[in-house]
C-alpha cells in the first residue's frame, strides 16, 4: 500500500516537473518561430525606421549592451562591496538585520517604480534629461539587491575552514578573503553577474522614463564619449531592445512592425539564453582554472 | 559520584628553558558564560602534548586560545608566554605570532589550488618569491609531512583530489612549510580512517625533533602512543597534566583515573 502511494506520489512530481519543462519549450518555440524567420544580419545591423517597413535594431541592440556594461559597472563593486561585508564581516545584529531587510524590500520594489523614482530625481531634477546614464542608474538599483545576494551566497558557500586556515598561516582575515575566498566563490560570482546581466537585459518598465524611448542615430565611427552622436556618450537617449519591442507594438506605424516585434522578441529571447548557459559553462571553467582540478 | 574540581595536579617543570609556550591563569569566556577556567599550563620544547577530555571539556577552546583563533569569537583573559612576551597582549601582531604557532585542524581544509600552491601561498604572502627556494621548502616540507612520495609526480593537480589522509598530512606541510616553533593539532585524526590515522602518528613523531606539538584528540590510545605529556580536561578545568606515562599508568586524582578506565559519571 505504501510503496502504491510511493510511486503515484512520485509520478505526480514527475508529472508537474514535466509540465514545466513543457511551458517553457512551447514558450520559447512559439517566440523562435515566430522571430527567427525574421532575423538576418541585415536586421541586426540596420536602425530602425520609424515609418517605413524594412527597418532594423542594430541601436537598440546596441544600446541594450551598453547599457548592460555601464549597469554592471556600477552594480558590481557596490555589489562586490556589499556582499563580502555581509557574508564574512556583518555581525549578528539589529543593524546587518535591518540592512538584510532593506535588501529584501529593494528587490521587491516594482521596477516601474523604481524607473519613475529616477525620472523624478535623474531626469527631470538633476536635469540629465532621457539618457543612457539614468537608465543605468534605474537598472542599478533594479540589480543591487540580486546582486549583492548572489555574491554573499557564493563567498558564504566557501566554508570558514578556509578562513581559518588562511589565518592560521599568519594571514590578516583581509588577505585570506581576497586571495583564497574570492577566487574559490569566483563561479558563483560570475554565475551571479550573468544572470543578473539577463535579467536587466530583458528590463523595459524601468527604462522607459529613464533611458528613454528614442533611438537617435548614432555613428559608429566615432569613438569620442563626449561627442553627442558617439554611440558611447552616456548622456544620449537611447532606446533598448525590450522597450523597442513595447514601443512597437504600442504606437508602431510602419507597415511590418509585428515582424520586427517577433524578431526583436527572438533576440532578446537568444541573448538571455546565452547569457543563462553561458553563465553555467563559464563559471566551471573558471573555477577548473583557478582551482587548479579538472 | 560527585567530584572536586579543586582536587587537581598539575606537573610543573624546573628548567624553563625547556618550555615551548605556557599559559598562566588563562580564562576562556563565550559571551558571560565561562567555558575554560584557569589554566597554567608549560607545554615543553620538542615534546607531543596530548589534550585529553571528553566533548565540551573545553580542550579545543584552550588549544585554539593558544594562537588567538578564538579572539573573534571568544574573551580570553590571562597570559600566554611564549619566548618571554606575553602574546595574549592586545597590541600583540597575531599574524606575525601566527608564524611561529601554526595549526592544525580537524577536518582537512587544504585551499582548493594545486598541492604546490597550497605549499607556496603563505610563503608568497610573506616575501619569499624566489623560484628554486620555495621548490626546496615544497619538497622538505612535504617529506617532512611523509607525503612527498604519494605526491611528487603530481605536484600541480589540485589538492582537494587527494584523499582526505593525504589532505591532513598536505595540511600539516602547509603548517611547517612557515617553519613555526610550536604546531597545535585540533583533533587531526578524528575524520580519518585507522590506516591514515596510524600514517599520521608516524608523522607527527617524526615531526618531534623539529617542532614542539600540542595535539587535541577524543582517542586515548591515540594519546598514549604518541604523546610525552598529557592534559586532562573535564568541565573546562585541566584536572591533571602529568607525563603521559604516570597519566596512564597511575593518575594522581581520582577523576582521572575514573575517565581513562572508563568508569565515567
Amino acid at each position: 500500500m505504501n510503496k502504491l502511494f510511493n510511486q503515484i506520489a512520485i509520478n505526480i512530481i514527475r508529472l508537474i516537473a514535466f509540465l514545466v519543462v513543457i511551458l517553457l519549450a512551447l514558450l520559447i518555440g512559439k517566440i523562435l518561430g515566430d522571430g527567427l524567420p525574421h532575423v538576418s544580419f541585415k536586421f541586426l545591423l540596420t536602425p530602425a525606421k520609424a515609418f517605413e517597413a524594412g527597418g532594423g535594431i542594430s541601436i537598440q541592440l546596441f544600446n541594450s549592451f551598453y547599457l548592460l556594461v555601464l549597469t554592471l559597472l556600477i552594480s558590481f563593486p557596490i555589489s562586490l562591496g556589499a556582499g563580502i561585508y555581509l557574508a564574512k564581516y556583518a555581525p549578528k545584529n539589529k543593524l546587518t538585520e535591518i540592512i538584510r531587510l532593506t535588501i529584501e524590500i529593494l528587490s521587491s520594489l516594482p521596477s516601474v517604480v523604481v524607473g519613475l523614482f529616477v525620472f523624478l530625481v535623474f531626469v527631470v531634477e538633476m536635469k540629465l534629461g532621457f539618457s543612457i546614464i539614468a537608465g543605468a542608474v534605474a537598472l542599478t538599483f533594479f540589480n543591487l539587491p540580486l546582486l549583492t545576494r548572489n555574491i554573499e551566497e557564493a563567498i558564504a558557500s566557501v566554508p570558514d575552514l578556509q578562513l581559518e586556515a588562511g589565518l592560521a598561516l599568519g594571514l590578516s582575515k583581509w588577505r585570506t578573503i581576497t586571495k583564497i575566498i574570492l577566487p574559490e566563490s569566483l563561479p558563483g560570482i560570475i554565475t551571479g553577474i550573468v544572470l543578473s546581466a539577463g535579467r536587466v537585459f530583458g528590463e523595459a518598465a524601468a527604462l522607459i522614463y529613464t533611458a528613454g524611448q528614442s533611438a537617435p542615430a548614432v555613428d559608429f565611427s566615432n569613438w569620442n564619449i563626449f561627442d553627442e552622436a558617439s554611440p558611447l556618450n552616456v548622456l544620449r537617449p537611447a532606446e533598448t531592445l525590450a522597450v523597442h519591442i513595447w514601443k512597437i507594438n504600442s504606437e508602431g506605424i510602419m507597415a511590418d512592425a509585428n515582424q520586427i516585434s517577433a524578431g526583436s522578441s527572438a533576440v532578446l529571447i537568444i541573448v538571455i539564453l546565452i547569457f543563462n548557459l553561458g553563465a553555467h559553462y563559464l563559471g566551471n571553467l573558471i573555477h577548473a582554472k583557478l582551482t587548479s582540478s579538472r | 559520584m560527585q567530584y572536586n574540581l579543586e582536587e587537581k595536579y598539575i606537573k610543573k617543570f624546573d628548567n624553563p628553558d625547556t618550555t615551548a609556550i605556557s599559559t598562566e591563569h588563562l580564562d576562556v569566556f563565550y559571551g558571560s558564560k565561562q567555558a575554560f577556567f584557569d589554566g597554567s599550563l608549560e607545554f615543553q620544547k620538542n615534546k607531543i602534548t596530548a589534550l585529553i577530555g571528553a566533548s565540551g571539556s573545553g580542550k579545543s577552546t584552550y588549544l585554539r586560545s593558544l594562537n588567538r583563533m578564538n579572539d573573534s569569537v571568544a574573551t580570553v583573559k590571562g597570559k600566554i608566554m611564549y619566548r618571554g612576551i606575553d602574546i595574549n597582549r592586545p597590541d600583540i601582531n597575531v599574524y606575525e605570532m601566527r608564524k611561529q604557532i601554526g595549526m592544525v585542524f580537524q577536518r582537512p581544509n587544504p585551499f582548493s589550488k594545486s598541492i604546490r600552491e597550497n605549499i607556496t601561498f603563505g610563503l608568497k604572502e610573506n616575501g619569499i618569491k624566489d623560484k628554486s627556494k620555495l621548490d626546496e621548502i615544497v619538497e622538505t616540507s612535504l617529506k617532512q609531512a611523509a607525503i612527498w612520495d604519494e605526491v611528487k609526480d603530481r605536484l600541480d593537480s589540485s589538492a582537494l583530489a587527494l584523499s582526505g589522509g593525504q589532505q591532513q598530512r598536505l595540511c600539516i606541510a602547509r603548517a611547517i612549510a612557515m617553519k613555526p616553533d610550536v604546531l597545535l593539532l585540533d583533533e587531526p585524526a578524528s575524520a580519518l580512517d585507522p590506516i591514515s590515522t596510524l600514517k599520521l602518528e608516524e608523522t607527527l613523531l617524526d615531526l618531534k625533533k623539529d617542532f614542539s606539538m600540542i595535539i587535541v584528540t577524543h582517542n586515548m590510545q591515540q594519546a598514549s602512543r604518541i604523546s610525552d605529556y598529557t592534559g586532562f580536561f573535564h568541565m573546562g578545568n585541566v584536572i591533571e597534566y602529568d607525563a603521559t606515562k604516570d597519566i596512564f599508568t597511575r593518575p594522581k586524582i581520582q577523576l582521572t583515573e575514573d575517565y581513562i578506565s572508563g568508569n565515567f559519571g
